[in-house]
Parts: structure tokens; C-alpha cells; sequence
């Protein structure tokens, strides 16, 4: 038995993309310590808005962990605009699935990207559909109460 | 893969001698204890032997032991029953903020029925302060409750000097010993306690079966209508070789209390020492003198990194332990008790707890030491927080 899927456990193991990218044309931060997990992005990204490379640091739990490692490999090679289309529930399918109480921890993956596709933009000028109405400040988890056992 | 379980406070294992004592209550002396027949009796035999082993593991009377179905069905049935049978005399419980859900979730419970709650703060080490309990005393106040020893940061608190407190008040005083019992020497009538919850899988007995200390003079109602099992005061058909696996798990942790402990300290406060020697940005949560938490205990902070994710990799090297992190397996919220002892959310949330027990040897510390140092550099080298914004 055991708390996740192989493909998780796998991910989180041995996390792909690690580390952070020296003047990346994008970096995104999401979450806090508080919050109970956080994770940067750093993106670089070619003149024809292809992202070449992608890499995370993530304070975080497993879920957390193995959320950001599959999200960056995914947006590895992907245009801007498509990589802006990478949900938390794309992340979840890709990963074979997280329990229940612990999709939200791949929100924050998702999140973070749009973070850093979205500093991108900034520097940049220029405006993608997916990035309409997003907040990078966004508050994260509200949804944070269940109940657990105490041993 | 070596294994190495540092979790006794979760639960320990069956000992063998305990599991030998249990095994003919399944086979041979499978009858039920109030039948009138020889395998009947031969279970009641059982039953009253291990009632015996209990109380005396505490000093209390054999009449004055009631087996229930686990610790948390005692911590339930006490205060369910002091608030049912001092209804004339008051309706207000003080307990404190660092109990185990057994007591806090029935006192929100009673909360919604009339009942008036006072969770008493505690210190940054976790004790409660006799002046604290004193002042809140009420004429109203029917119970006490105060847990002997703290299952996460190990706080032993001053039972005897708060039970002299309620007593002097003519209140009815409760604590909760699951994590003391086996642990710390425990004599109710030198501490002068009304009733003790006690659970016989944190001392090597089997899980699902726990006792309440109930003074003698002193009536609550029945918690489990039915029978007249356990002097009709707690009714279904004994749990008997759960009931025969704690007294004898009862009769060793008598024996072997002082041993037990010594050990438990000596390993503990090795593990301390090289954690503190190899891991840089730890904090110790709870009593940093170590005669005033539970022997086995450790609870330390790492900062910059997540508990579950600790957890996790400590068990892809064969390691138990807990974590109070807010993302735990099947938690979303950081642990009370850290929070009432005053740690810091971003430290809470990379918190293991580490208890050692009788089976744990110098070489498992050694091990645990060599993985846990890896563990923590491999998730800050993966984390983005390293302290420098202040968390
Ligand atoms: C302090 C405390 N009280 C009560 C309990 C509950 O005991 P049981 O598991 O037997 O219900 C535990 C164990 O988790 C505990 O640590």
C-alpha cells in the first residue's frame, strides 16, 4: 500500500526539472510557507514563443512535489499560448490521479506557470486568451479544512 | 532495506508474551464471559486476572477498572457522564488546548448541547499553570480534564499539583494517561485523581481496547447501554483477548517501567544529540529538559521544507515516523497543539514527530541519523524557501 500511485511516487522520488533557470525570460512564484506549500517556475522561451526549457523549486508535499515536476515537463517544448491551457486537472490525468484531498496541491503547479508565462508577457508586451482575467496574486486555498486523525 | 519504526506514539507492537496470553481467549477459552459453563468462567477468570493487572499498573482497586473499547471511548464516556450526572451542580468543563480530539471533540460536542468549555492556554513548552487552572475554577465547574502526558511535543504536565486544585474546589478531575501509561510512573491515589483513560496499544497490548480509571464512590452513567457487562456500567460481550493482551501488557509495563523508560531516554537524547550535531535550522518543540516530556519523545521543526514530503522519503528508507504538517496524510490543517505552544505556521508545517520504544536499538538511531541528514538536504536543495524572506 501505499499513499500515492507509482507515477507519483515516481515523480516525486526522482523529480525531473529541478533547480532554477539564470535569467529566465520567465519567473513565477505561487503559494507561501505558510500556506503550507510554494513553488517558483522559471521558463525560458524561444522568438517563436515555443517554451524550451522549464524549472521548478517546490516547498511542498509529495503531491505538491510530483504536481510541479510532471506540470514543467509538460509545458517542456509546448507554445506559450498551449502551455496556458495545462490545467490542474491535465496535471492530475497525466500523474494517473491524486487523492481527492490532494488535488488542490496541483493547482498550485498550474498556477505558478501561468505566473511565470505571465511575467513573460509583461516583459514582453505581449497578450494571450488564457492569461484574461488571471490575478497572479490570487489567494490560494480556502478549501483547507478536513477532518484527520490524530494518533 | 533496514526498518526502522519511530512511532510508538502512534501505536507499538504486540509483544510476544503479550500475544501468547491472548492466543487461547480466540481458541479454547473462546466462551462467553457470563456464561455460567466451564469455558465462560475460565474467560471471566481472564477478564478479572487482567482487571487486576491494570489497576495495578496504576494502584488503583480491581473494582475500580472498566474496560472500554479503546482509549477514546473512555476520554469519551467521562466527560459525557460528569456532564449527565453533575447536571444539578453545574454545567462548565475546563480541559486545555492541547488535548487529543478524544476530549476536545467531545467537549465541542457538548458545547452544542448547553455545556460550557474553557480550553486552558498553555505555555510555549506546553504546560498548563496551576494559577491558570485555579482561576478558572467557577462555582459552576463539574470537571476537570487534563492530559498526563501530551502525544505530540511529550509535556508531562503537574497532574497532582492541578488534581489538588480541582479537588480543593470539590471538582471532579479527569486526565487523559493514554500516552503516559507505561511511560511515566502513575499512582492514582498519591496523584489524587477521579478517573484515568487509559489504551492498551501504546503499550504493547492489542488495538481496540482501552480502560477508564473510575474511583471508587464516584457514579456516572453507562456510555454503551445494554448487558450487564463491566458492572452493567459498560454493556456488550467482552473484548476477552484484547482485554487478556492489556493485562499482560499492563503487568510488563510495571515491571519494566524503569527500564523502559531509561531506555526510551537514552536513545532519544542520542538521536537528539546527532540530529542537532548534523542538521543545521531545527528547532525542538516542547520541554527542552527532557525529565519533563515523555521519554520517547522528540518533535523537531526543519525548517525551509514540508513534513509529509519528509515523511515520505524517510519511508522509501524503511523509516516511520508523523508529521504535524498542514498537508499530512489526510490533514489540511497544522496541529493544534503546535499552534497552542506558539510555533510558527511555516515551522509547523515542517515538523516530524520521532518516538523510540523498547525494540529500537543504537544502530536504528545511527540509521535514521544518516537518512534523515540526506532527506533534509535533498528537499531544501528542491525548495524554494531558504529562509532569506523571513520564513
Ligand atoms: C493522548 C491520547 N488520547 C487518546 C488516544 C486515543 O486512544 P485510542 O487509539 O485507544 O482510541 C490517543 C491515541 O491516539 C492519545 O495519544
Amino acid at each position: 500500500m501505499a499513499l500515492y500511485n507509482d507515477t507519483v511516487m515516481d515523480h516525486f522520488l526522482n523529480p525531473h526539472n529541478v533547480g532554477e533557470i539564470e535569467n529566465p525570460d520567465g519567473k513565477g512564484i505561487y503559494g507561501s510557507p505558510v500556506c503550507g506549500d510554494m513553488m517558483q517556475v522559471t521558463i525560458s522561451v524561444d522568438e517563436n514563443e515555443v517554451i524550451t526549457d522549464a524549472k521548478f523549486k517546490t516547498f511542498g508535499c509529495g503531491s505538491a512535489i510530483a504536481s510541479s515536476s510532471m506540470a514543467t515537463d509538460m509545458i517542456k517544448g509546448m507554445k506559450v499560448e498551449d502551455a496556458l491551457e495545462v490545467s490542474n486537472e491535465k496535471i492530475v490525468e497525466e500523474l494517473g490521479g491524486l487523492p481527492a484531498i490532494k488535488i488542490h496541491c496541483s493547482v498550485l503547479a498550474e498556477h505558478a506557470i501561468k505566473n511565470a508565462i505571465y511575467d513573460y508577457a509583461m516583459k514582453n508586451g505581449k497578450e494571450y486568451k488564457g492569461l484574461e482575467g488571471f490575478d497572479p496574486d490570487a489567494e490560494h486555498h480556502d478549501d483547507c479544512e478536513e477532518g484527520h486523525c490524530e494518533v | 532495506m533496514r526498518n526502522v519504526y519511530l512511532d510508538y506514539s502512534a501505536t507499538t507492537p504486540v509483544k510476544e508474551e503479550v500475544l501468547r496470553e491472548m492466543i487461547p481467549y480466540f481458541t479454547e477459552k473462546f466462551g462467553n464471559p457470563s456464561s455460567l459453563y466451564t469455558p465462560g468462567l475460565d474467560a471471566k477468570d481472564g477478564l478479572n486476572k487482567a482487571r487486576q493487572q491494570v489497576a495495578d499498573l496504576i494502584n488503583a482497586e480491581e473494582r475500580e477498572i472498566f474496560f472500554t473499547s479503546c482509549g477514546t471511548e473512555a476520554d469519551n464516556w467521562v466527560i459525557e457522564g460528569v456532564a449527565d450526572a453533575r447536571r444539578n451542580k453545574g454545567n462548565h468543563i475546563i480541559t486545555t488546548k492541547i488535548e487529543h480530539h478524544a476530549i476536545l471533540h467531545t467537549c465541542q460536542y457538548l458545547e452544542q448541547h448547553g455545556v460550557e468549555v474553557t480550553y486552558l492556554d498553555v505555555d510555549n513548552e506546553g504546560f498548563v499553570s496551576p494559577a491558570d487552572l485555579e482561576a478558572a475554577i467557577k462555582d459552576n465547574t463539574i470537571l476537570v480534564s487534563i492530559m498526563m502526558v501530551n502525544n505530540e511535543v511529550g509535556t508531562i504536565q503537574p497532574i497532582k499539583e492541578l488534581a489538588a486544585i480541582a479537588r480543593e474546589h470539590g471538582v471532579l478531575f479527569h486526565t487523559d494517561a493514554v500516552q503516559g501509561l507505561g511511560n511515566v510512573p502513575i499512582d492514582v491515589k498519591d496523584l489524587g485523581v477521579d478517573f484515568i483513560s487509559m489504551s492498551a496499544h501504546k503499550i504493547y497490548g492489542p488495538k481496540g481496547i482501552g480502560a477508564l480509571y473510575k474511583r471508587a464512590g464516584i457514579n456516572i452513567p453507562s456510555f454503551v447501554h445494554g448487558g450487564a457487562q463491566e458492572k452493567k456500567k459498560r454493556a456488550g460481550t467482552e473484548n476477552t483477548a484484547g482485554i487478556v493482551g492489556f493485562g499482560k501488557a499492563a503487568e510488563l509495563a510495571k515491571r519494566d517501567l524503569y527500564e523502559h523508560a531509561a531506555h526510551s531516554d537514552r536513545l532519544r537524547r542520542m538521536l537528539w544529540e546527532k540530529i542537532e550535531a548534523e542538521i543545521p535550522d531545527i528547532t525542538l518543540n516542547g520541554p527542552k529538559d527532557f525529565t519533563k516530556r515523555h521519554p520517547g519523545n522528540l518533535n523537531i521543526a526543519f525548517s525551509y521544507v514540508e513534513g509529509e514530503s519528509i515523511i515520505l522519503l524517510l519511508d522509501a528508507a524503511g523509516i516511520c515516523a508523523s508529521t504535524g504538517s498542514a498537508c499530512s496524510s489526510g490533514s489540511l490543517g497544522t496541529s493544534h497543539v503546535l499552534d497552542a505552544i506558539g510555533v510558527p505556521i511555516t515551522k509547523a508545517n515542517g515538523t516530524c514527530r520521532f518516538t523510540v520504544g523498547d525494540m529500537t536499538t543504537e544502530d536504528d538511531i545511527d540509521y535514521v541519523v544518516e537518512n534523515l541528514k540526506n532527506v533534509i538536504a535533498r528537499l531544501r536543495e528542491l525548495s524554494p524557501v531558504n529562509g532569506a524572506e523571513g520564513w
